[in-house]
C-alpha cells in the first residue's frame, strides 16, 4: 500500500468524527464530509471511520461503494460531469461525452493520468430546459454542441498546461 | 419611498445561462448611476421559463426581458429605468406570430398555466420569510393547529390530493394510517430525491419557495402527531439544500418551527439529509434505510412506513410537491382545491417540459388538461417545426405516448391506461429524429445501472433486456426479440421487489406497443428510421450540395475525408469514427446521416 498510514493526516478526520459522536445515522454524512476534506475516501480514512463508529470495515465499504457520490481513488483537479439525463440524451448528449472523452484519451470516462481531469456521466443536472448540459467543477454550461463543449474544455486544458510548464 | 423591484431569476437554469454576471453588472450600473436607493435587485427562484433565461422582470408593470446578457444591462438601465422607454428587442418573441410581448402574463407559456404550487416561485425572494408570510404564508398552518387533528386529515382527504411522487396514493389516507398507528414517537419525511433524469420540479419548488414545503410538513406533523421531520435531498442539488437551511433557520427564529408553535402545544423540528447519489433511494423504504446510514436498499412492504418506518417508528413520507400543495388546501379550503382537476385527480400538476419543444421549462396545469395543450399551447410546439412523434412521461418508470394519443387527458388513471404513468412529472418531447428503440435502450441502461441488486428479477432481468435492446440498436436483432422482450418485461414487472423493477420495463413495453414498426425496421431491414443509431447509419456527403470548401476535411479528427478544393469530398468509411464533426461544420447541409455506405453498395 503506497498510500501509507504515516502520510495520512488524520487531524481533519478526527474533527469530523468528533462532531457526530453518538448521533444515529451518521455514517453517510461522515463519509460526505471526509470526501469533501480529502477529495476522495482514502483507505486509511475508511479504516478509522469504521473504528470510530464501532462497525465492521466491510459495512463502511458496503455503504461507500453503494452510492455513486463516493470515490475510493484520487480524482482529477477538474471534474467534468456530462449530463446524460433524458432531456440531454434526446438533444445529443452522447456526442458531447464521446467528443470530450476521446479528446482526453479517456474512453468511457475516468481520470486522466496526470490527475488533471475526471470525466463522468451524470443523470440530470436539473437544468433540462437548457439541454444538453455539462458541469465543470461548480460551473454549469448549457445549450452545448460538441464544438462549444470542446472549446470550454480547452479553456481548462490551457490553464492546466500553463500550470505544468 | 418603497424601492422599485427588479426581479432576477436565479434558478439553476438561469444561473447556468449567466444570471450572476447579469446581477453583478446590474448592481454596478445602478451604483454608477446613483440608483441604489431607488431600486432593489431581488434574486428569485426558478421562474419556469428556462429556455429564455437569464430572465429579468421589472416592476411595477412586470416587464419581462429575456436572454439578458451583461452587455444589455446598460441599455436597460439607461432606457427603461431612467428614460422610461422599454427595450423592445429583449422582449419575448412569439414563435408563431413573431410579435414581441412585454407583459409576461400575456405570453402563452404563462397565460395558459394555472399556478397554485408555483404561485410564489420566481416571484418572491426565497431567502426571505417575510415575503412568504406577506403572501399568506403559514396561514394554513395557523388554521390547522386551531382545528382538531382528525378534521385536518379529513380536509386533506376531501380535497382529493394524491401523492405527486409517482404512485398517486391518496395523501389524506396515508396521513390517517400514520395518525392511527399507536406510538409516542412519529416522523414526517419529505422525499426530495427527485431521481427521474429529466425532471426538475421538486428542485424548483425547493429553491423557489422552500417555506411552502416546510409548512406542508408542519401541517402533516400536527395532523399525524409527529414532532420530528427529515428532508432527504438529492446530492446534486446544493442550492436547494442551502435555501432549505436558511428557511429552517428563519422559521425557527419566527416561531413557526420549534416548540409550542402558535401556543398550541404542538412542537416540530426539521433536519436536512443529503442523499449520496443513488436513484433507488427515491423509493420510500430505501430512502428510510439511507437516512439511517445504511445502503439504500428497498425492503418488502408491509410493513408500510406508516406503521414501521424510521427507526421502526410510524413515518409519514410524502413528495416535495405533495407537501407544497397542502398550505393551499388549508388556507383556501378543500372545496376550492377539489374544484380543480378531474373526478379522480384533483388539483394541478407541475411538469418539467423538455426535449424537442420550443418553450422548455416548468409548467403547472390543472389535472385533466391534454398533452396537446401542454405541448402546443404552452410549449409552443415542436422545435424547428419538426414532426411531433411522442412524449415520454414519467421517466424511467413511465412510457411514451404517441402522436395518435395526443388528446389524452393528463391524469393518473388515463396515463396508466395509455401504458405510461404520472411518475414525477418529467415530460420529454421527442420528434422524428429520436429513435424509439434507442430511447428504450437509454432508459433500460439507466435502470439497469441503478438496480440495487437485491432481487434477481430486476438485477438479472433488466440486464438481459438491455443486452437485447443493444443488439437491436447495433443491427444484430433477431426475429423473435420483440416477443421475448415483452415476455421478460412482463415477468420483471410481476416479480420484482420494489417499484424500480416493477416499472423498469415500461419504456421498452410502451415503445413496442406504439412503435413496433421501428423495432421491426431495425431487426428486419437493419435500418434506423430516425437515423439515430450509430451502427445503422453513415455520414454521407451529398454530391449535389458539396462545393468542396474543405471545412469538413479540417474538422475530421481522423483524416477520413479527402478531396481537392472545389471538388466533391469523399469519406473513407474504413477510417470514419462517426463522430459527426463534418456534419456540424458543413454550412451547406451537404453532410447527412444516411444508410450505411456498405449496404448501399450491396444494393446497387
Ligand atoms: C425507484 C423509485 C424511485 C422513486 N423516486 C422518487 C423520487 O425521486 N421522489 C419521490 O417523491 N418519490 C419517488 N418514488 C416514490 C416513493 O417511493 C413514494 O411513493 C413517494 O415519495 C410517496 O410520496 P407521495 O405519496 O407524496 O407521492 C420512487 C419510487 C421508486 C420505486
Ligand atoms: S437531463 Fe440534462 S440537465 Fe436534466
Amino acid at each position: 500500500m503506497s498510500e501509507s498510514v504515516q502520510t495520512f493526516d488524520g487531524a481533519k478526520l478526527n474533527a469530523i468524527l468528533s462532531r457526530f459522536v453518538g448521533k444515529p445515522g451518521a455514517l453517510i454524512p461522515i463519509l460526505q464530509q471526509t470526501q469533501d476534506e480529502y477529495g476522495y475516501l482514502p483507505r486509511e480514512a475508511v479504516r478509522r471511520i469504521a473504528r470510530g463508529l464501532r462497525m465492521p470495515e466491510a459495512q463502511v465499504y458496503g455503504v461507500a461503494t453503494f452510492y455513486a457520490q463516493f470515490h475510493l481513488k484520487p480524482r482529477g483537479r477538474h471534474i467534468i460531469r456530462v449530463c446524460l439525463g433524458t432531456a440531454c440524451h434526446v438533444r445529443g448528449a452522447e456526442m458531447i461525452f464521446s467528443r470530450i472523452t476521446s479528446a482526453l484519451d479517456l474512453n468511457g470516462g475516468g481520470t486522466t493520468e496526470d490527475l488533471a481531469f475526471t470525466v463522468e456521466k451524470v443523470a440530470c443536472l436539473g437544468c433540462c430546459g437548457l439541454a444538453p448540459m455539462m458541469m465543470i467543477d461548480d460551473e454549469t454550461y448549457g445549450r452545448l454542441t460538441p464544438k462549444s463543449a470542446m472549446e470550454i474544455v480547452n479553456g481548462y486544458l490551457g490553464e492546466t498546461l500553463a500550470r505544468a510548464s | 419611498m418603497a424601492k422599485r423591484r427588479i426581479l432576477l431569476c436565479a434558478g439553476s437554469g438561469c444561473v447556468s445561462s449567466g444570471a450572476w454576471k447579469v446581477k453583478e453588472e446590474l448592481l454596478r450600473k445602478l451604483d454608477e448611476r446613483g440608483l441604489t436607493e431607488k431600486f432593489e435587485v431581488v434574486a428569485s427562484g426558478c421562474h419556469g421559463f428556462c429556455e429564455q433565461g437569464p430572465l429579468l422582470i421589472i416592476y411595477p408593470k412586470e416587464t419581462l426581458y429575456c436572454r439578458v446578457e451583461p452587455d444589455d444591462v446598460s441599455e436597460i438601465v439607461e432606457e427603461h429605468l431612467i428614460g422610461d422607454r422599454v427595450v423592445e428587442r429583449l422582449f419575448y418573441k412569439d414563435p408563431e406570430t413573431g410579435e414581441r410581448i412585454a407583459d409576461h402574463a400575456k405570453i402563452n407559456f404563462y397565460a395558459k398555466q394555472e399556478r397554485i404550487v408555483l404561485k410564489n416561485c420566481g416571484v418572491i425572494d426565497p431567502e426571505s420569510i417575510a415575503e412568504y408570510v406577506d403572501r399568506g404564508g403559514y396561514d394554513g398552518l395557523r388554521k390547522a393547529v386551531s382545528m382538531d387533528r382528525v378534521a385536518v386529515i379529513e380536509a386533506v382527504k376531501q380535497s382529493g390530493l394524491r401523492g405527486r411522487g409517482g404512485a398517486g396514493f391518496p395523501t389524506g389516507l396515508k396521513w390517517d394510517f400514520t395518525y392511527k398507528a399507536d406510538s409516542e414517537k412519529k416522523y414526517i419525511v419529505c422525499n426530495a430525491d427527485e431521481g427521474d433524469p429529466g425532471a426538475f420540479m421538486d428542485r424548483s419548488v425547493l429553491e423557489g419557495d422552500p417555506h411552502a414545503v416546510l409548512e406542508g410538513m408542519l401541517v402533516a406533523g400536527y395532523a399525524v402527531g409527529a414532532d420530528e421531520g427529515y428532508i432527504y435531498v438529492r446530492a446534486e442539488y446544493p442550492l436547494a439544500v442551502k435555501r432549505l437551511r436558511i428557511a429552517i433557520e428563519q422559521a425557527e427564529e419566527q416561531g413557526y418551527l420549534g416548540s409550542d408553535i402558535f401556543d398550541s402545544g404542538f412542537s416540530f423540528h426539521v433536519s436536512v439529509k443529503e442523499g449520496a447519489g443513488a436513484f433507488v433511494c427515491g423509493e420510500e423504504t430505501a430512502l428510510l434505510a439511507s437516512i439511517m446510514g445504511k445502503r439504500g436498499m428497498p425492503s418488502p412492504r408491509p410493513p408500510f412506513p406508516a406503521t414501521s418506518g424510521l427507526w421502526g417508528k410510524p413515518t409519514c413520507l410524502n413528495n416535495v410537491e405533495t407537501f407544497a400543495n397542502v398550505p393551499f388546501i388549508l388556507r383556501e379550503g378543500w372545496e376550492k382545491y377539489a374544484a380543480i382537476g378531474t373526478e379522480g385527480s384533483k388539483g394541478t400538476k407541475i411538469f418539467a417540459l423538455t426535449g424537442k419543444v420550443n418553450n422548455t421549462g416548468l409548467v403547472e396545469v390543472p389535472m385533466g388538461n391534454t398533452i396537446r395543450k401542454v405541448v402546443y399551447e404552452i410549449g409552443g410546439g415542436v422545435k424547428d417545426d419538426r414532426e411531433f412523434k411522442a412524449v415520454q412521461i414519467g421517466g424511467p418508470s413511465g412510457g411514451c405516448i404517441p402522436n395518435s394519443l395526443i388528446d389524452t387527458p393528463i391524469d393518473y388513471d388515463s396515463l396508466v391506461e395509455a401504458g405510461a404513468m404520472m411518475g414525477s412529472g418529467g415530460m420529454v418531447v421527442v420528434d422524428d429524429e429520436t429513435c424509439m428503440v434507442d430511447l428504450a435502450r437509454y432508459f433500460l441502461e439507466f435502470v439497469q445501472s441503478e438496480s440495487c441488486g437485491k432481487c434477481p428479477p430486476c438485477r438479472v432481468g433488466t440486464r438481459k433486456m438491455l443486452e437485447c435492446l443493444k443488439r437491436i440498436c447495433d443491427g444484430e436483432g433477431e426475429a423473435d426479440d420483440i416477443d421475448w422482450l415483452i415476455n421478460v418485461g412482463e415477468s420483471i414487472k410481476s416479480y420484482s421487489l420494489c417499484g424500480l423493477g416493477q416499472t423498469a420495463p415500461n419504456p421498452a413495453l410502451t415503445t413496442i406497443r406504439y412503435f413496433r414498426d421501428e423495432y421491426e425496421a431495425h431487426i428486419k431491414d437493419r435500418t434506423c428510421p430516425a437515423g439515430a443509431c450509430q451502427a445503422l447509419i453513415d455520414y454521407v456527403i451529398v454530391a449535389e450540395k458539396c462545393k468542396g470548401c474543405g471545412l469538413c476535411i479540417k474538422a475530421c479528427p481522423v483524416e477520413a475525408i479527402s478531396g481537392e478544393k472545389k471538388t466533391v469530398h469523399t469519406i473513407d468509411y474504413d477510417l470514419c469514427i462517426k463522430c459527426g464533426a463534418c456534419m456540424e461544420v458543413c454550412k451547406l447541409d451537404a453532410v447527412i446521416r444516411g444508410k450505411p455506405a456498405a449496404q448501399k453498395e450491396e444494393a446497387a
